[in-house]
């Protein structure tokens, strides 16, 4: 059986603004808010000599509030305003920041619940593919201790995945910082 | 909802390129010291944005006239099909392409190169694919330019290409080149991918059935997103 090979990933570049700079997608709840308790996601996207990145892009992919991801196969209902991919360009220090829902609980392939959680993905000039990541929220801690994925993680690398509550007046508010190198570093996974 | 089998296999050896490349120097400090720990593939993993008709607006695929007047240089369409491994078509994917100008200047402000503007150049579009997989767009062909990688260091002329495929998991950003460029061979970020073949996939053909006579060259360019061969199953029991 013949099979083609997937195309080779090259980086991002310093530039990819004039293509991909979209600042509403920012906001996952840019519609209205339906089901779900509003969260700001902020972080610093930051380098092996801990500076800032300010020519990276995150994304995040996360489920709704019901744990339901939309999909090609399972059109999101019309009236869902909630959408679950965001895109966020770093600032001059490395800072990106999304408005989002607390997802709900997924199971993963085995049947098993994950604890809430959203999936990243990191692009930056000086990376030649992207990297893969999860945030977790720390006030989340009973679900966590039981996450299939953190539990397979070592300590160390499982603490680099839970988001501190870092709540700004009554908007709840989770800090999550993507350490590429060094010390701190983020844990990424192989997808 | 049980999703039963992994639906990505790992990809190819030596068709990737490493996030660490030394030829490469600003991976040095934007490269992962830890290896990646391994992730069982659900529907985190397996699902992803349908943009076709919901997200991102009209297909935005004449690069050519910007802000009341059109751009200077070569025309050229560019033209190709998005496909999984299996060769089925990608259908539906939104496809994001940007661009420097004629003389290899982008439109952002962190380009310093001292090479004009075009004021009729924006330099970006956008596409869903259609039932075939296709995408098709009509562009100016882009300069080479330098960067300051290492000592009188040219990057080759290309195209940014952003899609995303199904899933998660089929999320690309690469880079189209064009054919006989004579600096690709000493270019760090084509060179960073160790197979010579999948080096040679990322360069466009010229395609004169595409062209169009007496008004813009045509270049070919297929793009392959991971897939299996298989549909993820469910199991709802």
């Amino acid at each position: 059986m013949s099979r083609l090979i997937a195309t080779s990933s090259q980086t991002i570049g310093p530039f990819f603004a004039v293509g991909l700079w979209r600042p509403e997608w920012s906001d996952l709840t840019r519609n209205g808010l339906d089901a779900g308790a509003p969260i700001r996601i902020e972080g610093s996207v930051i380098d092996g000599d801990g500076a800032g990145v300010p020519d990276a892009l995150v994304e995040i992919w996360q489920a709704d509030a019901h744990g339901r991801y939309e999909d090609h196969d399972a059109p999101v209902p019309p009236d869902r305003l909630f959408r679950g991919f965001g895109r966020c360009g770093t600032d001059a220090d490395g800072r990106y920041a999304f408005r989002s829902i607390l997802p709900g609980v997924v199971s993963d392939a085995n049947g098993t619940p994950q604890a809430p959680h959203v999936n990243v993905t990191l692009f930056a000039r000086g990376m030649l593919t992207r990297v893969v990541t999860r945030l977790y929220f720390a006030d989340h801690a009973e679900q966590n201790a039981a996450d299939p994925v953190l539990r397979s993680l070592p300590a160390d690398a499982r603490a680099t995945l839970i988001a501190p509550r870092v709540d700004a007046g009554s908007q709840a508010v989770y800090r999550f910082d993507i350490v590429i190198q060094g010390d701190g570093e983020t844990a990424f996974f192989d997808l | 909802m049980k999703i039963v089998q992994p639906a990505y296999p790992p990809m190819q050896p030596g068709t990737q390129p490493p996030l660490d490349y030394p030829g490469y120097r600003s991976s040095a400090k934007r490269h992962p010291l830890r290896a990646p720990y391994p992730l069982p593939q659900g529907q985190s993993e397996l699902t992803g944005p349908a943009f076709a008709d919901r997200w991102n607006g009209p297909d935005a695929v004449d690069l050519t006239h910007f802000a009341g007047g059109e751009a200077q240089g070569q025309r050229i369409i560019v033209t190709g099909r998005v496909l999984d491994e299996a060769g089925r078509p990608v259908r539906g994917t939104l496809l994001e392409v940007w661009q420097a100008n004629a003389c290899g200047r982008y439109r952002h402000d962190g380009d310093r190169h001292d090479a004009p503007l075009d004021p009729h150049f924006q330099g970006s579009g956008q596409m869903v694919t259609d039932d075939d997989g296709r995408y098709r767009f009509l562009t100016i062909a882009p300069g080479a330019y330098p960067w300051r990688n290492h000592h009188n260091a040219w990057r080759p002329a290309h195209i940014h290409f952003s899609l995303f495929g199904r899933a998660f998991a089929t999320r690309l950003i690469t880079q189209m080149y064009f054919p006989g460029d004579p600096l690709m061979p000493i270019d760090p970020v084509l060179q960073s991918i160790p197979d010579t073949a999948a080096q040679a996939r990322l360069v466009a053909a010229l395609d004169l059935e595409v062209s169009q006579p007496e008004y813009a060259l045509g270049y070919t360019w297929d793009i392959v997103l991971r897939g299996s061969g298989e549909t993820p199953m469910e199991n709802r029991a």
